[in-house]
């Protein structure tokens, strides 16, 4: 029997010619990621493991994405562990605040992430470095820092879920609506503990950026990974992001066998996707934005790595277009790396989302994760670009957030209602600069 | 033996621990906002040895190990649940949080129940109504990473071979 992209790497990784889904094997890890809130534990943790030297400082990046810029003393020690850890074993990957962003973003613009890879990351959207046709997964402090020592993990072969898209994609969708209608049909652990292959045709429709949202949601549905056979959008995207970064190590292409077991296969047809919309408080209570029932808003939030791409701020300000933010409405947009609230600017999009009276902060995690800029307060109505809805997630437990792609949320922020793009302009023929910008 | 603790489905790493407080790293600190946002009296209630009883995808969402350290901080003996999501699964067993899944046990003990549990043997024993489940068993690999007390000794061990 054939293998699947997953195993297939896994096995590179353990040194083996093939692995069945089940079992336990030992992988060499290409890339070890943490953040600010993520690395102290793990700098700690380390230490206490007693050996003398991280395995190797090239393949370690830290990150400064959650609470930074610093919102508190307590943030700000949290970051300085981090630092003291980075120049202590001389990390090459430090990413101090103002010069990285969100690392799931961030850290493909690097071209730190390739395919082929095994890439591990102390949070759990790590599962997003998968679009580029990686293995990559989310663990926690302690596993994170056993990859320091040693370079290695172990790891339970998955069994893979196929996700095998046809058709083409309709007016407004985009890679969050192709996730959240897979979590709203298997459910919010739909895929537990599997890696969630999405193939077929009608990928190719799909942006890097698009693929990037579709993997980073994986975790959403219990999976394990999230992963995008290499494609020539795949490809382009890589070989850009090296030459610019002047990073040009070498890569893998590999790509599932016809004859390859899969637990269970899902067909999508995207002619039959809608702009959709999660209610609270679970990403699977995700039902079509024409079928939702139509709610005044007090906060919308475009930011996280899910969506804050330029191609979600792109269609967010092609939604906005010479309107101004509605009445009684906050809206808070963060791009979410630096490169991207540069080329945000260059475009006149921060400008825009500035005149309308949205609040256009500096890239952070920040209200994602109900942290700082932008918490909701008790029974506030919220809808988010993020990828979590959780009680409590964005702040107060009786706030009520709603998960949706740029344009669902930027409607909702130009109405002051959830309400469907249509309502407030015709949708975008390319989400080229000339034509938004 | 302790009081069993009953929660539903779906208790994500939100809940056990919100994001307000991963500003720390300290243990009892976290405990004393322990499943906060899901029953805000837990913490008030919970006795050493007490037991957490709840249903499929225990843990789900984020990877902050703050949860699985959050429930132990409060001396909870340990965590029964029908499933877990993995990186919660992975985070127990590296911080030393005992942790059974067992649905049969789960559908068989009731809030307040007296309940034991030995992890090591995946034995959840109701001592209310005199039942007894047997969990899903670890991975041998798993069990050297218990046995040795966690992952960090097991890291010590492997480098002193
Ligand atoms: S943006 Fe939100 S989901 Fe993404 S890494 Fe930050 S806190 Fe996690």
């Amino acid at each position: 029997m054939g293998s699947t992209i997953t195993q297939k790497i896994l096995a590179r990784a353990a040194g083996r010619d093939e692995v069945g889904a089940g079992e336990i094997v030992t992988c060499k890890v290409d890339l070890a990621m943490a953040n600010d809130v993520t690395a102290p534990s793990a700098a700690d943790a380390f230490r206490r493991m007693g050996v003398p030297d991280v395995w190797d400082r090239s393949k370690i990046a830290l990150v400064a994405s959650h609470f930074v810029p610093a919102k508190d003393i307590a943030t700000a020690k949290l970051m300085t562990r981090m630092r003291q850890f980075a120049m202590e074993y001389d990390i090459e990957h430090f990413f101090e605040v103002g010069r990285g962003g969100i690392e799931h973003i961030l850290l493909p613009e690097e071209a730190l992430t390739l395919p082929g890879q095994v890439v591990i990351g102390a949070d759990s959207h790590s599962c997003t470095y998968g679009a580029l046709g990686c293995f990559s997964t989310g663990v926690g402090s302690t596993d994170l820092a056993a990859v320091w020592a040693t370079g290695e993990i172990w790891l339970k072969v998955p069994e893979t879920m196929k996700i095998v898209y046809t058709g083409v994609p309709g007016d407004w969708v985009m890679g969050k609506d192709l996730i959240l209608s897979v979590i709203g049909r298997i459910g919010d652990d739909g895929a537990s503990y599997m890696a969630m292959e999405h193939t077929g045709e009608g990928i190719r429709h799909l942006s890097m950026d698009s693929r990037l949202t579709l993997t980073n949601m994986a975790i959403e549905a219990g999976a394990k990974s999230g992963i995008v056979p290499p494609d020539e959008t795949t490809l382009d995207y890589v070989r850009t992001r090296q030459e610019i970064m002047g990073r040009p190590n070498d890569f893998e292409v590999l790509a599932s066998d016809d004859d390859a077991h899969f637990a269970r296969v899902i067909e999508v047809d995207l002619n039959d996707v809608e702009p959709m919309i999660a209610q609270p408080s679970l990403p699977s209570l995700s039902i079509p934005v024409s079928t939702v029932e139509r709610r005044k808003v007090d906060q919308v939030f475009i930011g996280s790595c899910t969506n804050a791409r330029i191609e979600d701020l792109r269609m967010a300000a092609h939604v906005l277009g010479d309107d101004r933010i509605a009445p009684g409405v906050r809206l808070m947009v963060i791009p979410a790396t630096q490169r991207v609230w540069k080329q945000a600017n260059d475009e006149g999009l921060l400008q825009r989302f500035a005149d309308a009276g949205a609040s256009v902060s500096t890239p952070t995690c920040g209200a994602c994760l109900g942290a700082h800029m932008g918490v909701v307060g008790p029974g506030e109505v919220c809808v988010s670009t993020s990828n979590r809805n959780y009680v409590g997630r964005m702040g107060d437990p009786t706030a009520q957030v709603y998960l949706a792609n740029p344009a669902v949320a930027m409607a909702a922020a130009v109405v002051g209602e959830i309400v469907h793009p249509d309502e407030v302009r015709n949708a975008p023929t390319s989400l080229d600069p000339a034509v938004t910008a | 033996m302790g009081r069993a603790f009953r929660y539903g489905d779906n208790v994500d790493t939100d809940v056990v621990i919100p994001a307000r407080y991963l500003t720390t790293t300290d243990e009892k600190e976290l405990a004393a906002h322990a499943l906060e946002d899901l029953d805000a009296t837990f913490v008030e209630r919970v006795s050493v040895g007490d037991i957490v009883v709840a249903g499929k995808n225990f843990g789900c969402g984020s990877s902050r190990e703050h949860a699985p350290i959050a429930i132990r901080g409060t001396g909870v003996a340990g965590v029964v649940a029908s499933s877990f999501a993995r990186i919660f699964f992975r985070n127990a067993i590296n911080t030393g949080l005992p942790i059974i899944e067992c649905p049969e046990a789960v559908a068989g003990i009731s809030e307040g129940d007296e309940v034991t549990i030995d992890a090591e043997a995946g034995i959840v024993r109701n001592e209310t109504t005199g039942e007894e489940f047997k969990g899903e068993h670890l991975p041998e690999f798993v069990m050297d990473i218990v046995r040795a007390g966690g992952l960090v000794e097991w890291v010590k061990s492997k480098g002193a071979s």
